[in-house]
Order: C-alpha cells, then sequence, then structure tokens
C-alpha cells in the first residue's frame, strides 16, 4: 500500500531536479531498488503510472534497477549474499547478520528532454 | 511529504481540523487534476482540462497562472524551458525516494533531542492492545513521568478519547485512506501537541505491520507489538516492521495458558530478522512484564536527557 506515498516520493524528487536543472519532459526513470527494501516492485510501477499522469513524466519508462541484498556475518566475519531479511547466513546458517547493502531505495537517473 | 495513499490526499485530519501545510498543500485527484492551496486560501480549479503542479515550498503567488492544457512547474529554471531542443539527455539525480520524509524525520528528532523528549513509535497489526497497553502504561507511569500520545487512525477519534480519559494529553491524527503515518503529519501534531520539555511522547502508529516500517518519525526507537493471539510466524511474515523494531513486546501473555502459541519460536522468528531485538512479556490485564517495560522507557528518558545535556555543551 505505501508504494503509492513511494510513488508520489520519486515524482516529488523528479520535479525538485526539473526546477533545480530546467527540464520539462521526463522520458524515462531509472529506480534502484534493493531486493531488502520494502518495496514491491509491481506495486510501484502501478502506482508510478498512476501517480505520473498529468504530470512532466507521464508516460515515461520506469527502469528498475534491482541490487542484491548483502548482509556481514558476525559468525564467519564475512560479507554474504542474502535473499530476505529471515535469511540464515549461506555459509554458516547463523541469523546474526548485519545487513549492508540492497535496503536502498532511490532515483538513479533520468532521461530528459 | 503530504502523502496518503490510494491517492487520498486532503483527507488527513489532525483532531477533526482539516491538516493543512502553510508551505502548499497539494491534491491530487483520481484523474490526474492536482490543484494546490497555501495560506489557508481557498483556491478553486475547474475538475479537470489543467495541471498545476507546485514544487516543493512554493505557493501560489511564485508560480505562473494556470491556463488551458498546459503545464506549469513555477517560474524557475522550468520557465527558461528551451523551445525546439528536443534531444534527450541523461540527469544524474541519486536521491532517496524517502529523502523528503527523511528531512521531516531529522527536524522531528533534532526537536526532540534539544527537549529531552523520549519519542517511540508504536507499531503492529490492528488488534494487538496496543491502546489498551498504552492506557495501562499512562495509569502507572502518573506523576513518575509526564507524557503525551499522538494517536493515528485512519478515521474516528474514539483511541484518543481513551488515552485523554487517563488524564494524558493526545492529538488524534486520522490518515483517511492512508495506511501509515510519516513525519510530516507527526511534525503538524507537535505543534499542537507541544510536549513538555524531558517527557515521553508515544506516538502510535496505524494499525499495520507493513507500511509503517518504511516511515521514519524522528522516533528514538519503534516498539512493535505483538500479540500472542497472533501466529508465531509473524516475525517472518513481516520481516522489514520486526527488523525496525528497538524492543518487542510480546502482549497479552495473560492469555497463554488458553493457547497453544510458542513463546520461545515467536522469540526466535523475530530474532532472526533482527539478532539484537530485546523482548519483553507483557500483559495489561495481569500486569506482566509491566515494570520492565516503565524502566525501559525511564532508562531511554535518561540517555535521551543525557544526549540532550551533550547537545548543550558542545
Amino acid at each position: 500500500m505505501h508504494e503509492m506515498s513511494l510513488a508520489q516520493g520519486v515524482l516529488q524528487v523528479i520535479e525538485d531536479a526539473a526546477l533545480k536543472q530546467g527540464f520539462s519532459r521526463v522520458s524515462a526513470v531509472w529506480l534502484e531498488i534493493g531486493q531488502l527494501a520494502a518495496v514491491e516492485v509491481e506495486s510501484i510501477r502501478f502506482c508510478f503510472d498512476a501517480v505520473t499522469r498529468g504530470s512532466l513524466a507521464e508516460g515515461s519508462r520506469l527502469e528498475i534497477v534491482a541490487t542484491p541484498g548483502s548482509a556481514w556475518c558476525m559468525q564467519c566475519s564475512a560479507s554474504v549474499t542474502v535473499q530476505a531479511l529471515y535469511d540464515p547466513c549461506p555459509q554458516c546458517g547463523s541469523h546474526q547478520l548485519q545487513v549492508t547493502g540492497g535496503n536502498e531505495m532511490r532515483v538513479k537517473e533520468l532521461e530528459v528532454d | 511529504m503530504c502523502t496518503t495513499c490510494g491517492c487520498g490526499a486532503g483527507e488527513t485530519r489532525i483532531d477533526g481540523a482539516e491538516h493543512e501545510d502553510e508551505h502548499g498543500h497539494e491534491h491530487v485527484h483520481a484523474d490526474g487534476t492536482v490543484h494546490s492551496h497555501s495560506h489557508g486560501q481557498a483556491h478553486e480549479h475547474a475538475a479537470s482540462g489543467h495541471v498545476y503542479r507546485p514544487l516543493a515550498g512554493h505557493t501560489h503567488h511564485d508560480l505562473a497562472q494556470p491556463h488551458g492544457d498546459h503545464i506549469h512547474f513555477g517560474s524557475g529554471a522550468a520557465g527558461a524551458n528551451a523551445p525546439g531542443l528536443s534531444q534527450s539527455r541523461m540527469v544524474q539525480i541519486e536521491q532517496d525516494i524517502l529523502g523528503k520524509n527523511n528531512t521531516y524525520a531529522a527536524e522531528n528528532r533534532r526537536q526532540f533531542a534539544a527537549r529531552g523528549v523520549l519519542a517511540l513509535n508504536l507499531v503492529s497489526s490492528p488488534g494487538s492492545g496496543k491502546t489498551t497497553l498504552l492506557c495501562r502504561t499512562i495509569e502507572m507511569l502518573n506523576g513518575r513521568l509526564p507524557i503525551a500520545v499522538v494517536e493515528g487512525d485512519q478515521q474516528t477519534s474514539q483511541d484518543a478519547e481513551r488515552i485523554r480519559a487517563t488524564g494524558a494529553r493526545a492529538v488524534q491524527i486520522n490518515t483517511g485512506k492512508g495506511c501509515h503515518l510519516d513525519a510530516h503529519m507527526v511534525g503538524h501534531a507537535l505543534k499542537s501537541l507541544a510536549p513538555d520539555d524531558n517527557s515521553v511522547l508515544m506516538i502510535e502508529n496505524v494499525g499495520n505491520l507493513v507500511c509503517p516500517a518504511a516511515f521514519d518519525l524522528g522516533e528514538a526507537h519503534k516498539v512493535v507489538i505483538l500479540s500472542v493471539t497472533e501466529g508465531e510466524d509473524k516475525p517472518i511474515k513481516y520481516p522489514d516492521m520486526f527488523r525496525a523494531a528497538g524492543l518487542m513486546l510480546l502482549n497479552k501473555c495473560d492469555l497463554l495458558p488458553y493457547l497453544s502459541y510458542d513463546v520461545d519460536k515467536a522469540i526466535d522468528f523475530a530474532r532472526r530478522v533482527n539478532p539484537g531485538l530485546r523482548v519483553i512479556r507483557t500483559s495489561a490485564t495481569s500486569g506482566e512484564g509491566m515494570a520492565e517495560w516503565l524502566n525501559w522507557i525511564e532508562a531511554g528518558l535518561a540517555a535521551q536527557g543525557q544526549g540532550q545535556a551533550q547537545a548543550a555543551v558542545a
């Protein structure tokens, strides 16, 4: 449900950038969404389409760059890849993991006219 | 960020009063029409036919007047839009989607730190016993610590009324169709609530184990409440929330004799997503764990006070 708020956040970022950098039309938007971020990609696509209607980003292409989840295992003292927050360490099975990446939600770049 | 889910903008209410941002407030309608008002002025636009979006912090007088089928982006840089320049170019942005919310959250956090206020964001699914636990907490803290409450619900001020009946001050935020509180709503509630210096501020979020996890309100800790009438596996079904929390209250423990609930299993699941999570077993009915919970609050408040003293010296 909060993907609607997130989509509105994306539009806000785009509009702020439009004002600062002087463009009036956006044709593509790259979002970096971590695999461990609380975002459902299909849902944000749907919401992005809805909130950009009538805006400078109407009809723009949404590209999602998925970043893998990574964590530091305190038992192995090693960086490991995880698919979900409740995953154990793939090496030792411990849950003593500190998430180090894959929780980002960023507007990376825009293609503008 | 004046965001509500499902395009329910303009439905946020703080104690029944329509919530308006003094910096301008925009409403997005289902047909994509956006209109905005600022400084409390009513401003009507035709239902469709034009789109007009104020950029953050702008009021009407800095915007070009909306006409016909035009899109207006203010009189700033967008006004320098060069006709005929159709070549696409790439613009690096690298900005957090939640950046706006996080800015408001940082401002709330700064206010809490300056005044030694311990803010706790209480999150759970609906029906976990948050409000009952909160009422009991206030009664037990009565006279020991000053406490104020921000209540978040989609509709009604029932919860704020329950809190006020205990003697504590409370402000109700109705999110309309929104599924979570955001830092901007809480900032507004703080203006009318004005918590005392060195007090506890309890923010009871909308009952929802999903969305409130993503929105920082400026709190010191999220406290997740899981009741034993829910499944043991909720922490791994809704891992974002349990990951974001600093304390879990396993609530309604007085009901355990009547249930086949495995407490250890629930705690184990919670620590899979958040290995450092502290857990207190509580019951507002029997009083179990309440002393430990109150001690945790008092220790948090003392730590917040020390931070305040250090900030004053620095």
